[in-house]
């Protein structure tokens, strides 16, 4: 049942034996050992679980992994040096248990990349998926819009 | 990355330092058990009851155990092999590792699949068959004081609080402990009083939804057991662990990394003697994670009825007070009868009242059982006290700021139990969040079908008491520092509190001190990381511990005839010719405590106080109901804090949860006990676009005298009041008393109409 698949993972050619059944989180965390995206919800509902397929941010927990086939898939693990948006959630303090904090990163690099600029109500909207039982709302909010700056100053 | 050891003279306690494990958490590489995998490992996937009180006629593994893949299956019959008594639990030993004889909630955990592959196991989970004779049961915490149906055939306390002994071996009961506090004559005085007000409050079950849900692993040799666990008690399970095996704690070690969240859900035992049973009987490692709908059925926060009733004098003073309090605490005990007890302490509000009289019960049901959830107790009291106090203000027709200010309980005054108030800047707290709410101001009530109100509210916690902390303080040859102790951090920023708190002493920036993470065979006791506790006893725990580590070095000078001033390192190297050796501070703490007499009375309750205000402005629609804070102000007495932002994040975070608490959060469950709703699609917690227009969160400055560096807990306070203030705003804007949770906007719009 299980059959090979090739993709792109974190820059790199990779490849990995899948069941049909498999979501992308699972193949990420037993073939390759990475667990910055996490399922939580189960649903598609929380964002812990975002990857990046093809530069969109999708749901790992419910995209089966079969269908990465051929893809470009990047993950918190990406980089070790970190980018405006790490460096900001870090000065924000955007974060506490930081078990949502991977999907909130990978989603407002998305929203950065559409709106450069964006005013609180953009990000409440571009974020509305993920969330944070710890709450950080606010200083995420601000970790944001202090990325955009420093994005905008490079 | 600044890693090398930095000594300073700059003052560590303070500042904000961002959380030490920054990097770990924004690059996704924190350890989380949830990232655990042992070599070996099966997944455990576990069968649950489906009706709420039953005995077990039969469970038919058969066809689960033939399902290719499945390494084995296990019902209670092992678990009593291994354990002829297998239960557990802080306060009373009534759960079972599997449900034994009865089931007494939907939910409850029958039996286990073992198997390599989680989908295998949880495939033939769906093939196991369990017949129930069901039984009577009963769901109302008030109906469960005099119900005929019995959730425990004997209660069976676990011996560790003297005030549960009377209980033991008690029948035909559901109260699990009742409270009962008596300081003057509040019959009589309610009878002499000017005006009597009385009113009935109503709490809703509702759950922590930590975003890692609960997870073990154990894994076993022939002598010694190890279990990973996402546990917020790491001494705890040990304790319990060995107790129930009947092995020594030192053959049982419990590692915590990282938790992804807590707020009380994974406190004492969850999965862990579950994981360590198995793990002994498949003789494999064994991990067990539940999935967002299982933690629904394993530990909520404690729905409640709080009857009020109050005697006024002419001159607006409270001069009587009687609380009856029922506490919903499901089908076992967990930690409920401490909430009872510990809350019940302060069950009369922050107000100084002479004649008191609080009864407080915890009582057994038929629902997933309830534990402790960001605040033990008290945002159900608060919730309470504080609407009857707006209450009776309006009927009174006084302001409710001067009203409570009338009434407040000022430090050297003593509170309900009798214990002096010293340390509590109750009124600090009140001034500020008047100034903060403008609340002189003439305010804007909007007009048509958009109506504004605004409302405050006040409530106090007694810090749960007595508990022990202990720490380990390690100078290394070359100076750097290593901080031992066994709080959990959750997310409340605690490894970076104690390494300020280290570094304060040792003149160490804080970046540069490692905080080693739980593990029982390195890290001293804890009694856990619960009810704002960590920072006040485990941060006294680590400040003697640094300081008897910095008495130590100074006594090397002295014995090396080395200056005062000497470099750390220049004394290792003097002491043992080269870089090597190390010194050990240690410190342990544990409060003065006075257990209260059999009217309830203690002069010494608590060793600190905890003080949390909230002001609200919002809007209701009168169409709809619905309702939109426009302005949250949450004022706290937080001591002196050692890290002025994790402190704001602490408070704003707590009250934004409180927020999902009061208008949305609720675990619905039908006739026969089923939970309704037990799916983030269905149970909504609050997300970006349900936070308030303006947030403001404040510390008003005070010295907590025992604390280390003044400071005291905060990751609680920020819940107290915000339900009662939302309320009250919500009476200003539009007439509606509302005295059940959560405040919906079809509640809203029922008593519109």
């Amino acid at each position: 049942m299980r059959r090979e698949i090739h993709f792109r993972l974190n820059g790199e050619a990779v490849s990995a034996q899948v069941a049909p059944h498999e979501s992308l989180v699972e193949v990420l965390q037993e073939s390759f050992g990475l667990y910055g995206a996490r399922e939580s919800c189960g649903q598609g509902l929380c964002g812990c679980c975002t990857v990046l397929v093809n530069g969109t941010a999708v749901s790992g927990c419910l995209y089966l992994a079969s269908l990465v086939e051929n893809s470009e898939v990047r993950t918190i693990e990406a980089d070790r040096e970190l980018d405006a948006v790490q460096q900001a959630f870090i000065e924000a303090s955007a974060f506490q248990c930081g078990f949502c904090t991977p999907g909130f990163i990978l989603m407002t690099r998305q929203l950065l990349d559409e709106h450069p600029d964006p005013n609180d109500e953009t990000i409440k909207h571009y974020l509305s998926g993920n969330l944070c039982r710890c709450a950080a709302y606010p200083e995420i909010i601000e970790g944001v819009k202090l990325a955009a700056k420093r994005r905008k100053q490079k | 990355m600044k890693r090398a050891a930095r000594s300073t003279e700059t003052p560590q306690v303070g500042r904000s330092v961002p959380r030490l494990e920054s990097w770990l958490k924004v690059t996704g590489r924190a350890e989380y058990v949830h990232n655990l995998r042992l070599p070996g490992m099966l997944y455990g996937k576990i069968f649950r009851s489906t009706v709420a009180h039953g005995r077990i006629k039969r469970i038919d593994i058969t066809a689960a155990q033939a399902l290719a893949g499945v390494y084995r299956v296990v019902t209670a019959k092992e678990v009593c092999a291994l354990i002829p008594e297998p239960y557990y639990g802080p306060a009373f030993h009534d759960q079972p590792i599997l449900a034994l004889d009865k089931v007494r909630h939907v939910g409850e955990p029958v039996a286990v699949v073992l198997a390599s592959d989680p989908h295998v196991a949880e495939e033939a989970v769906h093939l196991i068959a369990a017949e129930y004779e069901e039984l009577p049961a009963v769901y109302d915490e008030v109906e469960a004081m005099s119900s005929k149906a019995i959730v425990h055939d004997a209660l069976k306390p676990a011996g560790t609080f003297p005030d549960l002994k009377h209980l033991k071996g008690r029948t035909s009961t559901n109260i699990a402990l009742d409270f009962h506090l008596r300081r003057g004559d509040a019959p009589g005085a309610m009878k002499n009083a000017h005006r009597v007000f009385e009113h009935r409050f109503r709490t809703q079950q509702v759950m922590h939804t930590p975003l890692e849900p609960l997870v073990s692993a154990a894994e076993s040799t022939d002598s010694s057991l190890t279990i990973h666990t996402s546990s917020q008690s790491p001494s705890f399970v040990r304790i319990e662990v060995a107790r129930l095996l009947g092995w020594p704690e030192n053959r049982i070690r419990v590692r915590v990394p990282f938790l992804g969240g807590g707020f009380g859900a994974k406190l004492y035992i969850k999965l862990e003697a579950l994981v360590a049973v198995l793990s002994l009987i498949a003789r494999r490692p064994v991990k067990i994670s539940l999935g967002m709908e299982e933690q629904f059925f394993t530990i909520t926060k404690h729905a409640s009825t709080c009857r009020i009733k109050s005697g006024v004098s002419k001159d607006g003073r409270i001069v009587a007070r009687e609380c009856e309090v029922w506490w919903n605490g499901g089908a076992y005990a967990d930690i409920g009868p401490r909430v009872t007890q510990k809350s019940g302490f302060t069950a009369s509000g922050p107000y100084d009242i002479e004649h008191v009289a609080i009864d407080s019960y915890a009582l057994y049901t038929n629902l997933p059982p309830a534990g402790a959830l960001r605040g033990f107790g008290i945002p159900q009291l608060v919730w309470a006290y504080e609407g009857h106090t707006d209450m009776m203000a309006c009927e009174l027709g006084v302001d409710p700021v001067a009203f409570r200010r009338l009434n407040l309980l000022r430090d050297g005054r003593p509170q309900a139990t009798g214990t002096v108030m010293r340390d509590a800047a109750i009124e600090k707290v009140l001034d500020r969040l008047e100034t903060l709410m403008d609340w002189k101001k003439s305010f804007d009530k909007g007009s048509g079908t958009m109506r504004r109100g605004r409302g405050i509210a006040i409530g106090f916690k007694a810090c749960v008491s007595p508990t022990t902390s202990l720490a380990a303080v390690n100078v290394n040859a070359d100076g750097s520092c290593i901080v031992y102790c066994s709080t959990a951090d959750m997310g409340q920023g605690s490894d970076t509190a104690m390494a300020q708190i280290a570094g304060e002493v040792l003149h160490m920036a804080a970046e540069s001190v490692t905080v080693v993470h739980s593990d029982t065979d390195v890290t001293p006791y804890d009694m856990a990381t619960l009810g704002s506790r960590s920072l006040f006893h485990m941060g006294n725990a680590v400040k003697l511990a640094a300081e008897d580590a910095l008495a130590k070095l100074n006594q090397l000078r002295k014995e090396l005839q080395l200056p005062a001033d000497c470099p750390v390192p220049d004394i290792f190297k003097k002491k043992y010719g080269m870089q090597a050796g190390n010194v050990v501070g240690t410190g342990s703490y544990v409060p003065i405590y006075k257990s209260p007499d059999s009217n309830g009375l203690t002069d010494n309750a608590t060793p600190f106080w905890m003080v949390g205000g909230s002001g609200v402005e919002l809007e209701v629609d009168t169409e709809t109901g619905r309702v939109r804070i426009t302005r949250l102000a949450n004022v706290a007495d937080v001591g002196t804090p050692i890290n002025p932002k994790i402190v704001e994040t602490q408070l704003s975070g707590a009250a934004i949860m409180q927020l999902g608490f009061t208008l949305h959060e609720k675990m619905v469950f039908d006739a026969q006990g089923q939970l309704r709703n037990a799916s983030l699609a269905e149970y909504k917690i609050p997300g970006l676009l349900d936070l308030p227009g303006e947030i403001v969160n404040e510390a008003v400055t005070v010295e907590q005298r025992t604390g280390p560096f003044g400071a005291k807990g905060v990751g609680e306070t920020g819940t107290f009041s915000v339900s009662p203030a939302i309320a009250n705003a919500i009476h200003h804007a539009v007439g509606v008393r509302l005295t059940s949770l959560p405040l919906t906007a079809e509640s809203i719009w029922e008593k519109l109409k």
